[in-house]
């Protein structure tokens, strides 16, 4: 086989790719009986992007790991800067927006800040001498680097990026050997001062939210609407779903945000348990994947950035999952590769493509591409 | 310093791989987490869920079943459906009142009226209950609602069926109508097609009464929606089974007849078959018509039947009670007879007989000399039953009136009766704690003082007499033939009666203008006049004002050596027996030769302005132009004009 096609080709992660493929195939099925068996809206741009970002995915792959520690902090700055845009856009034009606009694409600087923390803090932690691992000063830059960016982020106000990014930092932290009563201490902090938070930080349609997970039957029309009907849409579907084509609660448009935040459920309806076990598996292999490519990397700096890239996008997964499954209040997090949405598929392609470069790259050898 | 550096490294490179392990098994953990959550919502929870799902796509809507039909004898329809095109309002989904009632009266042209009741009727309903916006719509006015559905939450239009009565006002008060269940109903029995547009109960008269029956079974149709409402297609229907009909005694051309000939009066005639007791015709007029009521009655009309002195609300041919005057006095005559008195024993009338220390008159102030019982009957002589009624006592007499029906309450299917009163000495005692005198005898025997009957009491008196059998009335048409008991009456005396009262018609009586102008059918009956104000003061003829007149009354059976029918007319207020007798006739003729019956009327009803429906259209616009008026004057009162009415002030409408 390695006669007929060229190396390069033939040394690119095909596995990976198809695995990514399955999943965005599906997401593609999905997506075109949502739609009611249309390409358009969203079936069609779906495999569109899927194939770009693919494409640089690849061509990320080709950096070394050199280049993502050269670009670690310079990148965080500047995705902290296009928060700042967007704050002082909204802020100019009225009315708070996500968005930056650059004409030819539109970014979300809040789903960059997933990637660029992770690479900022992995950056941090490779640069700290070990034996100041477990100081003071291996704790307040891990707080430095995300007072700014979760402020604004809150600011938009968009609760479930902020807790993926914290979470993120956060698990690259407890990687990088931080002491293990900071994370049992700061559990137990959590718990006090969540209580506290819900009461003052939260803006009110989030406590709604969060109060609607808890109990959600005692608003089924109003915000408890979403996770009923999520549950309604899965539970309908049983083990094999209604077959391709045949949901109601898409089609009659009882499930809301059915093409994106509750794409599983739309799928889960159609396809019923098995749908969702498969899903769920390619997941675990995308995840051991990149545990995989984090144990095998050679360096701290990879194999920090590699782990804290997986876990970011196991939190996409999981939040979003356990949101549609009513464990988890709703928070706006797309599913990976079956939502549709261009902003957090770049971001999931990001991730992808550095854990493929470091994959590709698991030594210690200079040079910035190859 | 390097090796404490290297074997730190090395720490960390255990830590990360430990650590990293430990969020290995985390993600799993989470991973089986989600695949039970999604296990047991999709597998132990689906049946429910599959329900939930299927309640959400499908949505179930009642169809209101058709009521079983009310037919007269010859299965002519009394109460029938008619298809109707409907719009409703389900106040509970409605978003936006204001915009959709300005939406619907703009896409219906509702007019200010409806817009009130309609705007009345939102405030004050439950939020469940429907609220009828309009019926009747043809099929542009239907279907520019229905496509306007998906921004207009909570309008409800609907294909269905509605309370249709062909005769209107002439049945008004023995059928009743139909209207929306009440949040009271809905409370007692929440059944869900109660507060289904488009259903409506039994509210009065049979259609209360016989609701069972009439009632019948919703259908049910299956309908696929989105979840704005929108639907999407038709699952599948399961038709209504329709009540039951119902077949009445009643002949509705006869009905329809005497109402019309009722004219502007008020007033009641009652027909009875005289071999089975079947009641052909119970009508009471003025009357309301049963449709309005059944579509929503308006506001302007409901007031404007209320405020009427003529009370068309009040069923005359049962709850009202009369004096019944000389029509009494065969059914005395009869007493006399089986007292033993012998009918050629006479009496001098001289215009009047001294009782105690009272002179009590005969209505002839000029006397009718020598009577006889028959005289006595067709010339309606009073002396002659104040003289005798004081030798036979009053005992006799009410046993009769008992015999005869009168203070008797029949089986019939309805609400309420009114019974009325047959004085005796015992009654007296009891109700006025005062011992029987002889002027109560004599009040009593010629249907006056505290004697009361509603018209259907004089009609089965009439009926009775003719036949001399315990004739009972009867409203349903079953299919066994009553059997009749016997009264046990002489034939004799009855025979003796009876050319008495076919005099009172056919020979030198007192209604010689009610002879049927029917070849070898005789009617024999009997007139009376009740006072409603005493006599001393005159007699309360046409020169008084309406509520002062005498009430005209008159029984009758036809024929009279034969009898088929028996019918009593109570025109009240009617100036005398003249009022009555002419209807009388003039129904009887109609059971005999409907043409030249028709002509009569035909005649009559362009002397009144119009049929019952003109009448009553006149009659509205004219109390609407008057309601109209004196609101324009309440709103903008007018100084310079001192004379005009105030609002409010009663002006009288039926004089």
């Amino acid at each position: 086989m390695s006669d007929f096609i060229p190396a390069p080709i033939a040394q690119l992660p095909w596995k990976t790719i198809l695995l990514l493929f399955v999943l965005a195939s599906f997401g593609f099925v999905v997506l075109y009986s949502a739609a009611g068996g249309s390409l358009t809206p969203w079936a069609g741009l779906h495999m569109v992007r899927f194939t770009v970002f693919v494409v640089m995915a690849i061509v990320l792959s080709r950096f070394k790991e050199s280049f993502w520690k050269t670009m670690a902090f310079p990148a965080f700055g500047i995705v902290v800067l296009m928060l700042l845009g967007v704050e002082l856009i909204g802020a100019v034009g009225g009315g708070s927006q996500r968005w930056l606009n650059f004409g030819f694409i539109r970014i979300q600087p809040s789903e960059l800040m997933k990637v660029a923390i992770i690479l900022a803090v992995a950056r941090f932690y490779d640069l700290l001498p070990p034996s100041q691992i477990r100081t003071w000063g291996a704790v307040w830059p891990l707080f430095a680097l995300l007072a700014v960016p979760c402020a604004l982020i809150l600011l938009q106000p968009d609760l479930g990026t902020t807790i993926t990014v914290v979470a993120g930092a956060l698990t690259i932290a407890f990687l990088a050997g931080l002491p293990l009563r900071l994370f049992i201490g700061g559990a137990a902090a959590v718990a006090v001062i969540a209580p506290l938070a819900y009461f003052f930080a939260l803006e009110e349609y989030q406590q709604r939210r969060v109060t609607t997970f808890l109990n959600p039957e005692n608003d089924p029309l109003g915000s408890g609407y979403h996770i009923s009907q999520s549950k309604i849409a899965i539970g309908s579907g049983g083990l094999f779903g209604k077959g391709f084509m045949n949901g109601t609660q898409s089609h009659l448009d009882y499930l809301p945000e059915g093409h994106t935040d509750f794409v599983f459920a739309t799928m889960a309806e159609e396809w019923g348990l098995m749908g969702g076990i498969l899903v769920l598996f390619c997941f675990f292999l995308l995840f051991r994947w990149g545990l995989g490519v984090s144990m095998k990397a050679k360096t701290r700096f990879s194999k920090l950035t590699a782990a804290g890239l997986t876990v970011t996008i196991f939190f996409y997964v999981a939040i979003n999952l356990m949101m549609v499954m009513g464990l988890a209040p709703v928070v706006g997090i797309p599913l990976p590769f079956l939502s549709h949405g261009g902003s957090s598929m770049m971001t999931i392609m990001i991730c992808v493509g550095i854990l493929m470069s470091i994959e590709r790259h698991p030594g210690r050898r200079g040079g910035a591409f190859g | 310093m390097k090796s404490a550096n290297t074997i730190s490294g090395a720490m960390q490179e255990i830590t990360f791989t430990r650590r990293a392990t430990v969020i290995g098994g985390l993600q799993i953990g989470v991973g089986v987490l989600l695949a039970g959550r999604m296990a047991y919502i999709s597998v132990a929870e689906n049946e429910r869920y599959k329900l939930l799902s299927e309640s959400n796509r499908v949505n179930l809507t009642l169809v209101p079943p058709r009521r079983g039909w009310l037919i007269d004898r010859n299965g002519k329809p009394i109460a029938n459906n008619k298809t109707d095109f409907r719009v409703d309002i389900i106040p509970d989904r409605l978003r936006d009142r204001k915009k959709t009632v300005a939406t619907l009266a703009e896409l219906l042209s509702l007019d200010q009226e409806e817009l009130e009741r309609i705007n009345r009727e939102l405030e004050q309903a439950s939020s469940f209950q429907p609220v009828q916006v309009a019926t009747g719509l043809d099929w542009e006015e239907y279907a520019g609602v229905s496509v306007r559905l998906p921004d207009l939450p909570g309008v409800s239009p609907r294909q269905g069926f509605s309370r249709n009565y062909p005769s209107g006002p002439a049945i008004g008060h023995l059928i009743g109508y139909v209207g929306i269940a009440s949040a009271e109903d809905y409370k007692e029995n929440p059944d869900p097609i109660l507060i289904t547009p488009g259903y409506k109960i039994g509210k009065d008269g049979l259609e209360k009464i016989f609701e069972d029956r009439l009632q019948g079974k919703p259908g049910a149709k299956r309908v696929e929606v989105t979840a704005r409402g929108k639907i999407v297609r038709e699952l599948n229907t399961r038709p209504d089974t329709p009540g039951k009909p119902l077949q009445l005694t009643l002949d509705i051309d006869l009905q329809e007849y005497a109402a019309r000939r009722l004219g502007p009066e008020s007033g009641a005639v009652v027909v009875l078959d005289c071999l089975t007791g079947d009641i052909l015709t119970m009508t009471s007029m003025p009357s309301f018509d049963p449709n309005s009521f059944s579509d929503g009655i308006g506001v302007t009309e409901y007031g404007m039947l209320r405020e009427d002195d003529h009370v068309p609300l009040l069923d005359k041919s049962l709850k009202s009670l009369f004096p019944p005057g000389s029509t009494v006095k065969p059914m005395v005559a009869l007493s006399f007879l089986e007292a033993g008195l012998n009918p050629d024993e006479t009496v001098n009338c001289n215009g009047g007989l001294q009782v105690g220390n009272r002179r009590f008159r005969c209505w002839k102030r000029g006397g009718h000399g020598r009577v006889d019982m028959a005289k006595g009957i067709y010339q309606s002589c009073d002396v002659y039953f104040y003289y005798f009624a004081q030798k036979i006592g009053i005992n006799p007499i009410a046993l009769m009136a008992n015999r005869l029906g009168l203070g008797q309450k029949y089986p019939l299917p309805v609400a309420s009766q009114f019974y009325g009163t047959v004085p005796d000495p015992a009654w007296l005692h009891k109700k006025y704690d005062r011992e029987w005198q002889a002027y109560d005898t004599v009040n009593t025997t010629i249907g006056q003082g505290y004697m009361l009957v509603n018209p259907t009491q004089l009609a089965v008196m009439a009926a009775r007499i003719a036949t001399g059998k315990n004739i009972m009335p009867r409203l349903i048409m079953n299919q066994k033939k009553p059997t009749i008991e016997t009264l046990n009456l002489d034939p004799e005396h009855l025979v003796y009666v009876h050319q008495a009262m076919s005099d009172v018609v056919n020979g030198p009586g007192t209604a010689g203008r009610a002879r049927l102008p029917i070849e070898d059918v005789k009617m024999a009956g009997k007139t009376g006049t009740a006072q409603v104000v005493n006599l001393n003061f005159g007699r309360g003829g046409q020169d008084v004002a309406w509520k002062y007149r005498d009430h005209g009354l008159f029984i009758c059976f036809a024929p009279f050596d034969n009898p088929r029918y028996a019918a009593a007319v109570v025109i009240q207020h009617g100036g005398g027996s003249g009022a009555a007798y002419p209807v009388a006739r003039d129904v009887l003729t109609y059971l005999y030769d409907r043409d030249k019956a028709m002509e009569v009327l035909t005649g009559l009803e362009k002397s009144w302005g119009g049929n019952i429906q003109e009448r009553m259209d006149t009659k509205m616009a004219a109390y609407r132009a008057r309601k109209n008026l004196e609101k324009a004057m309440a709103d903008n009162p007018a100084p310079a004009t001192p004379e005009a009415p105030a609002a409010g002030t009663e002006t009288s409408a039926g004089d």
